[in-house]
């Protein structure tokens, strides 16, 4: 089997090097992915949609319906990961659980755990499997979250002038999300973003693209026509277009964000959302 | 042989594409462990963006961001790398992180109910359970 796998891989690795005289070589002008549509998007986009980005311009102007639909995937699996892992809440885990009394200091051991009893009150979860945290770590991560929080804002929003943009900005965000699960636990995470609202606002992101677009409907034009974001904000088309790629870029960044903050609460608690890393 | 020289030196990055991608690949048909087989996957995923942004690379152009907003000159597009792959690619990246969170949620799944995570040993269990 593996002597088969090896050979069948070996004869397609040459096919391919043998096909690789019909490839441009390296740093080629002309090769044919430059030669159609990518130089009426370099000549063109700055002045359709005032966003000298064309990265962006092209992502999520010109081919607006094929990002919409990425994001319905990253969306999609978000909820296919909640559907595959996520334990039901009222089944109970075998396995060992801590409570500390919050008063007296007592540690508590239990067997199972259904529902979390009493969660904020009297008595406080503490991992089993997960030393206390250093100060030091616990503490710089802390001061370190909302500047890298504001750095994922900083990258959403100036997608139109540096590199950056919707994806770029959500996964940034969504890797804040990460660090304070890593540095403090992962109840500090859900209590910071429940599921509930994680949730919500993965939907809520497909929900703004779309409605982004449903604006072109109503004011009579295509879908994902910004003409109409312009007509309505009463600017210029090409601001419009402009301000269109930045609503629909907060939509994707709200999605990737929710969607990789469930996956990761979902795989690294093996699906109970409780305990994990 | 000179052409193939030639080749060689002038297209080298495609080999370093071709090499990652049928490791991917071998990983893929031969490797017997579920999570050895998705570092394979990342491994192909990885060659095929490689080639893309490498396929989008002019010799002498920057970026593709908009250097000066006011300059009435006409913008030459040999100045600008293709913008094209790179934004197929960066929707690429994301989506394939998302999948991969179904791959390991899968894989989670399967440990819980067979206990193992070797490809053979799965199946063994399916026949006989």
């Amino acid at each position: 089997m593996k002597k088969a796998a090896l050979v069948a891989v070996l004869l397609a690795g040459a096919f391919l090097i043998l096909s690789m005289e019909n490839f441009s070589s390296w740093g080629d002008i002309e090769s044919p992915a430059s030669r159609h549509i990518s130089r009426y998007f370099i000549e063109k986009s700055y002045e359709d949609t005032h966003t000298p980005n064309f990265v962006t311009a092209v992502l999520a102007d010109y081919r607006g319906f094929d990002t919409m639909l990425e994001t319905v995937v990253v969306f999609t699996a978000a909820l296919a990961c909640f559907l595959i892992v996520r334990l039901p809440s009222d089944v109970c885990k075998p396995g060992l659980f801590y409570y500390r009394h919050a008063s007296t200091g007592l540690v508590v051991r239990r067997r199972q755990a259904c529902a979390l009893p009493d969660e904020g009150g009297a008595f406080e979860r503490v991992d089993s499997d997960w030393p206390p945290h250093d100060v030091v770590v616990t503490t710089t991560c802390r001061m370190i979250i909302p500047f890298i929080q504001l750095y994922a804002l900083y990258v959403l929003a100036h997608g139109h002038y540096s590199p950056g943009g919707g994806f770029q900005g959500g996964v940034i965000f969504a890797a804040s999300y990460v660090l304070l699960a890593v540095s403090h636990d992962l109840r500090t995470l859900v209590n910071q973003l429940t599921e509930r609202f994680t949730h919500l606002l993965a939907a809520a992101g497909v929900l703004v693209y779309f409605g982004t677009g449903l604006l072109g409907l109503a004011k009579g034009a295509n879908f994902l026509d910004y003409d109409a974001v312009a007509d309505i904000m009463g600017v210029s088309l090409a601001s419009g277009h402009s301000l269109g790629i930045l609503f629909v870029e907060t939509g994707v960044a709200m999605t990737v964000t929710a969607a990789l903050v469930i996956i990761f609460k979902l795989l690294s608690s093996r699906g109970a959302v409780t305990e994990g890393l | 042989m000179e052409d193939f020289l030639t080749q060689l030196t002038s297209k080298y990055n495609f080999w370093a594409y071709i090499v990652l991608m049928m490791i991917g690949l071998y990983a893929m048909i031969a490797k017997g462990n579920l999570i050895k087989k998705l570092m394979g996957l990342g491994i192909f995923q990885t060659a095929i963006m490689l080639f893309y942004v490498a396929i989008g690379s002019k010799a002498g152009a920057t970026i593709p961001i908009l250097l000066d907003t006011h300059s009435k000159e006409l913008i030459d597009f040999a100045d600008y790398i293709n913008p094209l792959p790179h934004v197929l690619m960066l929707t690429a990246i994301v989506v394939s992180v998302a999948t991969l969170g179904v791959a390991l949620a899968l894989v989670q799944r399967i440990f819980d109910v067979h206990g193992t995570l070797e490809e053979d040993e799965i199946l063994e269990k399916i026949k006989n359970p």
